[in-house]
């Protein structure tokens, strides 16, 4: 076995998925929430890049469904029981939803939303979070390995860890 | 207004606007750091989020950003963006302080207004020369200092667009002090969708 490692790279409103050994990254997470959901066994995961909490703030006829939580999710979690994920087995980690600036404009203050939106998706399908590094005011960049599934939180001045 | 529809005499429009708040926020700056300062030719960007990130070197890249908010006549954000060397050099040229490192940031009052102060200026300037040259209004909002990851700071900006949009239109201008550490800033103007019909119309610039 000399299986190279790739890493698969998630954009912003984005989402993707991986199989071991390859491992999955997002980077530069501010307000945005970035979750992993996986199946540990079977050593697949998605990742979606949720930029907005909900898809009723969209003012277009037709907008990517990655871009919020209440739409990539159902993908994210679709997608991932199609690759062979098992849906008694899924769980889930997330990161980010930070306040990159300080301010009591609504807008500003998207991060906190975000979190609770993607929350209410994953109890939505019964998706335990089993570990999640959220809020405050850093920015994150994430990676997912499904082998071990851990995930690795890099910021700012600060070493790696992992949750 | 579709951003990808613009026209080249649109765009040329639009890179005006960055040449001529550029050219104001150079002046500026010029007379803060007692240094020669030099704009670059402007460029209008249309740009996925994904691009926006690499225009700035990529969503990990670390960046000293001041953003403002603009409301009025004319909404968006505006972002006066350095790397870390550069706000370093500025905070040291302005507050005369040599031995000024970045990382004391946060335990230096002074030097943290200092660099906060410079950017409300600069940017100031860059936005009234737009406010004169369009003749419309714009209300920028208190500066906003942040130092993270471009990715984590960008984006903050894009959340009123990208409920319309999945691109954004960025006028991207540079300027650049005259010395062997030359301190080089990015001024990013994003208008908000709607506000670009009323910059075409204020300027008397038809809208098919």
């Amino acid at each position: 076995m000399n299986e190279q490692k790739t890493v698969v790279k998630v954009g912003i409103a984005d989402l993707n998925f991986v199989k071991a050994p390859n491992v999955i990254r997002t980077s530069g997470l501010g307000s945005c929430v970035g979750v992993v959901v996986y199946d540990d066994r079977k050593e697949v995961a998605g990742l979606s890049h949720v930029l907005l909490p909900d898809s009723s703030l969209a003012r277009q006829k037709e907008f990517n469904l990655y871009k919020f939580a209440d739409t990539a999710i159902p993908i994210l979690v679709t997608k991932l029981l199609d690759q062979g994920a098992r849906k008694f087995a899924l769980r889930a980690k997330m990161a980010g939803g930070a306040q990159m600036f300080t301010s009591s404009n609504d807008m500003m203050r998207i991060g906190s939303r975000n979190i609770l939106a993607v929350k209410e998706m994953l109890e939505h399908y019964q998706i335990p979070i089993v570990a999640s590094d959220v809020g405050g005011n850093v920015g994150r960049t994430i990676e997912f390995d499904p082998e071990t599934s851990r995930l690795k939180i890099k910021k700012v001045n600060k070493e790696e860890f992992y949750l | 207004m579709v951003y990808s529809k613009l026209t080249s005499i649109e765009k040329d429009v639009l890179r005006e606007i960055g040449n001529i708040g550029a050219g104001n926020a150079a002046t500026s700056m010029s007379k803060l750091i007692n240094k020669k300062v030099d704009m670059q030719v402007p460029s209008v960007n249309i740009v996925t989020y994904d691009e926006m990130m690499d225009l700035i070197g990529g969503p990990e890249e670390l960046i000293v950003a001041l953003f403002f908010q603009i409301k009025g006549e004319i909404s968006g954000n505006v972002y006066f963006i350095l790397s870390t060397k550069e706000a370093e050099e500025l905070i040291r040229k302005v507050t005369n302080q040599s031995n000024f490192l970045l990382e004391d940031l946060h335990h230096n009052e002074w030097a943290l207004s200092a660099l906060q102060e410079t950017g409300n200026i600069v940017t100031g300037a860059y936005l009234s020369a737009l406010s004169d040259f369009t003749k419309l209004n714009m209300q920028p909002s208190i500066p906003f200092l942040s130092i993270d990851m471009a990715g984590a700071l960008l984006t903050v900006g894009l959340l009123e667009i990208s409920q319309t949009s999945d691109y954004a239109m960025i006028i991207d201008t540079t300027i650049r002090s005259e010395s062997d550490s030359g301190i080089q800033g990015h001024f990013f103007l994003l208008p908000d969708p709607s506000s670009l019909s009323t910059i075409f119309q204020g300027l008397g610039i038809a809208d098919e």
